[in-house]
């Protein structure tokens, strides 16, 4: 019963972004906020450690997916991923200065999937629980290496130096870890 | 088009965490603009950050959550309020025709028209391209239909991506979407396919190692 209410809540929050999306729904926007504000500036203050700045940091990401809301697509990952990686970026950007190029969808080179799925809402619910225990299983030393990635915003190359491993095994942990992630999801690419 | 060569798990996490740094984002954003495939990974790979968050979440900060909600809906600008217009028809009109995809499009100015190549060589023509960040020479490198890149080893990363023709290392053909990685065990020379002039796009963080003493003495002017 648990589990439902979670991943119900899911739902909605991947329901309240289509709304601010397509309508601007004020209302909508502020559940966002509620839900994540407190987790946001947390997350911000774990590697920024100034109170002032994590502030404004965890509100220029809300503004974001204010200003993004538009562009979130559930098939490409829940609320939770796209958020997190707003705020990952902004804390990024924040000290690293030079620009952060990515892909754009509008674009008309761009590639987009052959075939769009259509049961998507359900099926990224169901992902998520699955990831999770695919990522509960991964032995401890994938494990520590995807949280040093996500938490400490390093790259593998940094990794490899941090822990004193040589630069192959750190490759090679990462794609065995992943591996197995796209296998527990039934092999998506 | 079917992407035969993809990025790597590691480059493509480095790419999901941020920790990329601007040039090798370039290639591998641009890569990923073409492949589905290496799109897919990377929503797996935001997930899974997602989930590492939730499962281990700071102690939560409310203390001042309605003086920041009053602070960020000042900053919603009164245009902000309208609902979004996609311009996609527009833009699809001109589908097709485009080789640059972005990010890398914007870097060069323009499609492949707006590129002012400059002589290597031999046939074969460059374009830096010029970043804030420092620490990659980053490049659109045409080579001639038929002729080889001169046989060179790395003293750092190569990324290559294929935009235009194709060409052959050894065994492995590299056409449009294509990404190649090299590093400092790779020694190799790349062919241009018959036919064709191949253009790519080329990250590097070292000088090339040229077997030929010509390359060699004067690879400093021409910043390779
Ligand atoms: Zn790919
Ligand atoms: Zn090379």
């Amino acid at each position: 019963m648990k589990q439902n209410s979670k991943s119900a809540a899911k739902d909605d929050l991947a329901r309240l972004i289509a709304r601010v999306g397509s309508s601007r729904d004020m209302e909508a926007f502020e559940r966002i906020f509620r839900a994540y504000a407190p987790q946001v500036r947390a997350f911000m203050l774990q590697r920024v450690r100034d109170p002032q700045l994590s502030e404004e940091l965890m509100q220029e990401t809300m503004v974001t997916v204010w200003r993004k809301a538009a562009q979130f697509d559930p098939s490409r990952g829940t609320p939770s991923a796209w958020i997190f990686t707003i705020a990952r970026n902004l804390r990024i950007d924040n000290y690293r200065r030079s620009r952060r190029p990515d892909f754009d969808p509008n674009d008309p080179a761009f590639v987009p999937e052959p075939e769009p799925a259509a049961d998507h809402a359900l099926e990224t619910r169901d992902e998520e629980t699955r990831l999770h225990a695919a990522m509960t299983g991964l032995p401890s030393e994938q494990r520590d290496l995807l949280k040093l990635a996500f938490f400490e915003d390093v790259s593998h190359s940094e990794i490899a130096d941090r822990l004193g491993l040589p630069l192959g095994t750190v490759k090679s942990r990462i794609r065995l870890a992943f591996s197995k992630l796209r296998a527990a999801l039934g092999d998506r690419p | 088009m079917t992407i035969r060569h993809h990025v790597s798990d590691e480059l493509l996490l480095d790419y999901a965490t941020g920790a990329l740094s601007e040039g090798w984002r370039i290639a591998v954003a641009t890569h990923l603009a073409l492949c589905p495939q290496g799109r897919r990974r990377l929503s797996l790979m935001e997930m899974a950050g997602g989930v590492l968050v939730r499962e281990h979440p700071p102690e939560p900060l409310r203390s001042n959550d309605d003086e920041a909600w009053i602070s960020i809906k000042k900053r919603l600008g009164v245009s902000e309020m309208q609902p979004a217009v996609l311009q996609a028809d527009d833009l699809a009109v001109r589908g097709g025709a485009v080789v640059l995809p972005e990010p890398l499009r914007s870097y060069v100015g323009g499609d492949l028209e707006s590129v002012k190549w400059r002589p290597l060589g031999r046939g074969a023509y460059h374009m830096p391209i010029e970043l804030e960040d420092e620490s990659t020479k980053v490049r659109l490198l045409r080579i001639p239909a038929g002729k080889p890149v001169p046989e060179h080893g790395h003293r750092g990363r190569e990324l290559t991506l294929v935009l235009s023709g194709s060409f052959h290392d050894g065994e492995a053909l590299f056409a449009r979407g294509d990404l190649e990685e090299a590093d400092e065990t790779l020694q190799h020379q790349p062919v241009a396919t018959e036919g064709e002039d191949c253009i790519c796009l080329a990250v590097t963080d070292a000088p090339l190692k040229f077997r030929s003493w010509l390359l060699r003495a004067i690879q400093p002017i021409l910043g390779i």
